[in-house]
C-alpha cells in the first residue's frame, strides 16, 4: 500500500491539467463575449447545481433516482449475465443456443430498444429504465464470466485430475476463483453502461425528477447551465459507481496482477 | 495407501507400452514404443533424453493423465487409472501450478481438502509439510510473493501432503537457475531420504539425473524407447563432495555417451519426423487424453 503522498504525486499532473483547464475556461468566458447557451462558464454551472430548486430542476433527487435505476439494472443484468454464463460453460448445447441470442441482444442499439422497454414496462416506472440498463450490462458480464470459467490453464485442470477431483470440486476450487477477476472486469465495464442505459431510458420519457429528463427539458428551454450541471452529476455518479467496484476488487482479489500493479 | 494384499513389491510396472498420436496432416506418430520398466519401492529413477523422446509422455502415462495405445501401466499393483483415483501419487510439474488466490498453506492443503481429510489432521499435515520444505515462515504468503524456487517447494509440499507412495516430477527445476537447481536437488534428496517415497523424475540435465537417482533410464527418440538403464552406485547421502567425486564424473560420462549413441544420422536433438517436441506431444496428450 502506498502512502497518500504517493497518491498525490501520482495524480498531480492530472490534477494540475484539470485545474488549469477549468481556470482557462472560466477566464476565457469572462473575457470573450459568448452566449451562455453555447458554453456556460464553470461558475454558472456550479451555481446551477445548487440554485436550481426554484426552476423546478431538482438535480440531487434526480441523481438519486437515476442512480437507483442504474443500480437496479446493474443487479438484474449481473444476475442474468452470470446465470447465462454458468449455463453456457456447463452445457455446450446451451452455448450454441444462447450465444447467438446474446450477441444479437448486445447488437441492438440501446436508442432503438429504449422506447420499446418504456412501452413494455411502463414509461413512468423505474423498472423500464432498469431493464434498459440491464440489457447493456448483461453482455460484458456474461462474456467475461464465461471466459473466466472456461479459460482455466490446462495445467490446473491436469493437477486437479491427478488428485482425482470431482467435477464439482474443479468448479468451486478452480473455475469460480479463476472467474472472479474476469467478473470484476465485467462489473467495471457494466457499471458505466448501466448509467448510460438509465439516462437514455429517461430521454424517452419518465418522471421529471431524473437526470435524463432534466437534460432534455433544460436544453429545450435553453437553460444550458442546468444541462451541464446534470451531465456533470451523471458522470460523478458513474465515477462513484466505478470506484466502488475498484474498491471491491482490491478487497476481493488482492493477489491479482492488475490489483497489485495499481499499488505500485 | 499400499494394500497389504498387493502381490508385487514394485511401485511402477510398465509393460509393453506403446503410445501413438494422430497428428493432423502427418498421419500417426509413435511417441513411445515397447516400453518396459519396473520401479521398486523407495527407488529414485530419472528419465532422461532429448526433446521428443517421450519422457514426459511416459511420466503422464504413469499418472494416468494420458492413456497407453497398447500395453499396461500399473502403480502400486493396480491399473494406473485406479491408482490415480486412490491418490497413490503426487505430481510436480515444470511450472509450480499454484493457485494465485490461495496462500502457501492453502495451496498445500488443496489435495487434503479434496481427500476430505478432517480439519485437525489437515492442519497438522500442512504444518509438517511446510517444515519439510522450510517454508513455515511463509505460510500466509501468496505465490506471487515467492521466488521461483520457493514456489516449486510449495508445489512439492502439496504433492507430498497426502502421503502418496509415489512422487512424479516432470522437469521440476528446469526453469530455475543453476545454483537454485543444485540446492533444490539436495533438498529433494533430503525429502526422499526422510519419507522413503518412490520418485520418478523427468529431466534433460545429465548432472541432475546422476546426482539424484538410483537408476537413470536413458531414452532415445523416434520412436521413444528406453535404450539403456544406468545404475547409479554413488554412496549416499550425496553431498557437494559427491559432485566432485571421480565416480560421479564417470557416471555422467556414461550417461552422456548413452545419450549420444542415439543421436547419429546427422539429426539434431530437437525436431522429429513430424517436427514435434515434448511440449507439442504434451499438448496433444492433454487434448486427447483428458477430453
Amino acid at each position: 500500500m502506498r502512502r497518500p503522498l504517493g497518491w498525490a504525486r501520482r495524480n498531480l499532473p492530472a490534477i494540475i491539467v484539470f485545474v488549469a483547464f477549468i481556470s482557462a475556461w472560466q477566464i476565457a468566458l469572462s473575457n470573450i463575449e459568448t452566449r451562455a447557451f453555447i458554453l456556460p462558464a464553470p461558475s454558472s454551472i456550479v451555481n446551477a447545481l445548487f440554485e436550481n430548486w426554484e426552476a423546478g430542476y431538482q438535480i440531487w433527487p434526480a441523481a438519486q433516482v437515476t442512480f437507483q435505476e442504474a443500480a437496479g439494472g446493474m443487479v438484474i443484468g449481473t444476475i442474468v449475465g452470470v446465470l447465462v454464463a454458468l449455463l453456457i460453460s456447463r452445457w455446450r448445447l446451451a452455448g450454441d443456443i444462447a450465444l447467438p441470442v446474446a450477441v444479437a441482444i448486445s447488437a441492438i442499439p440501446v436508442i432503438a430498444f429504449a422506447p420499446i422497454a418504456n412501452n413494455w414496462f411502463g414509461v413512468l416506472s423505474p423498472t423500464s429504465k432498469m431493464v434498459i440498463a440491464a440489457v447493456l450490462v448483461f453482455f460484458p458480464i456474461m462474456i467475461n464470466v464465461l471466459r473466466g470459467l472456461t479459460e482455466v490453464p490446462p495445467s490446473s485442470i491436469e493437477l486437479m485430475r491427478s488428485y482425482a477431483a470431482a467435477p464439482s470440486a474443479v468448479f468451486w476450487k478452480v473455475r469460480v476463483p479463476n472467474a472472479l477477476p474476469y467478473f470484476l472486469t465485467g462489473l467495471k465495464v457494466g457499471v458505466t453502461l448501466a448509467l448510460i442505459g438509465a439516462v437514455v431510458g429517461e430521454y424517452f420519457g419518465g418522471l421529471t425528477v431524473a437526470l435524463g429528463r432534466i437534460v432534455v427539458s433544460s436544453a429545450s428551454t435553453l437553460a444550458f447551465e442546468i444541462t451541464w450541471a446534470a451531465i456533470i452529476v451523471a458522470s460523478v455518479v458513474g465515477i462513484a459507481m466505478y470506484l466502488l467496484i475498484v474498491a471491491v476488487e482490491r478487497v476481493a482479489i488482492p493477489w491479482h496482477p492488475e490489483v497489485r500493479g495499481e499499488q505500485r | 495407501m499400499t494394500s497389504a494384499s498387493s502381490p508385487t513389491p514394485s511401485v511402477v510396472d510398465i509393460s509393453g507400452v506403446t503410445k501413438t498420436f494422430d497428428v493432423p496432416g502427418h498421419g500417426t506418430m509413435t511417441a513411445l514404443e515397447g516400453i518396459n520398466l519396473t520401479i521398486g519401492r523407495g527407488e529414485f529413477v530419472s528419465l532422461i533424453g532429448p526433446s521428443g523422446c517421450g519422457k514426459s509422455t511416459l511420466l503422464r502415462l504413469i499418472g494416468d493423465l494420458t492413456d497407453p495405445t497398447a500395453g499396461t501401466v500399473a502403480v502400486n499393483g493396480k491399473p494406473a487409472p485406479q491408482a490415480r483415483v486412490d491418490r497413490d501419487y503426487g505430481i510436480v510439474f515444470q511450472a509450480p501450478v499454484l493457485f494465485d488466490w490461495r496462500n502457501v498453506e492453502e495451496n498445500v492443503r488443496l489435495p487434503l481438502e479434496l481427500a476430505r481429510i478432517d480439519k485437525a489432521a489437515r492442519e497438522a499435515r500442512v504444518t509438517e509439510m511446510l517444515e519439510l520444505v522450510e517454508l513455515t515462515d511463509f505460510r500466509r504468503h501468496h505465490p506471487y510473493q515467492l521466488s521461483g524456487g520457493m514456489q516449486q517447494r510449495v508445489s512439492i509440499a502439496r504433492a507430498l501432503s497426502f502421503e502418496p507412495a509415489l512422487l512424479l516430477m516432470d522437469e521440476p527445476f528446469g526453469a530455475l537457475d543453476e545454483m537454485t537447481r543444485e540446492r533444490m536437488n539436495s533438498e529433494v534428496l533430503g525429502i526422499w531420504a526422510q519419507t522413503g517415497i518412490t520418485v520418478v523424475f523427468v529431466t534433460h540435465s545429465i548432472p541432475e539425473a546422476v546426482f539424484l537417482s538410483s537408476r537413470v533410464a536413458v531414452m532415445s527418440p523416434r520412436p521413444g524407447r528406453i535404450s539403456r538403464l544406468v545404475n547409479i552406485d554413488l554412496p549416499r547421502p550425496r553431498t557437494v563432495e559427491t559432485r566432485e567425486s571421480r565416480r560421479y564424473f564417470e557416471l555422467v560420462t556414461e550417461v552422456r555417451e548413452a545419450l549420444r549413441g542415439h543421436e547419429g544420422g546427422g539429426e539434431g536433438i530437437t525436431g522429429g519426423e513430424a517436427g514435434l517436441d515434448d511440449a507439442a506431444l504434451e499438448r496433444m496428450a492433454a487434448e486427447g487424453g483428458i477430453g
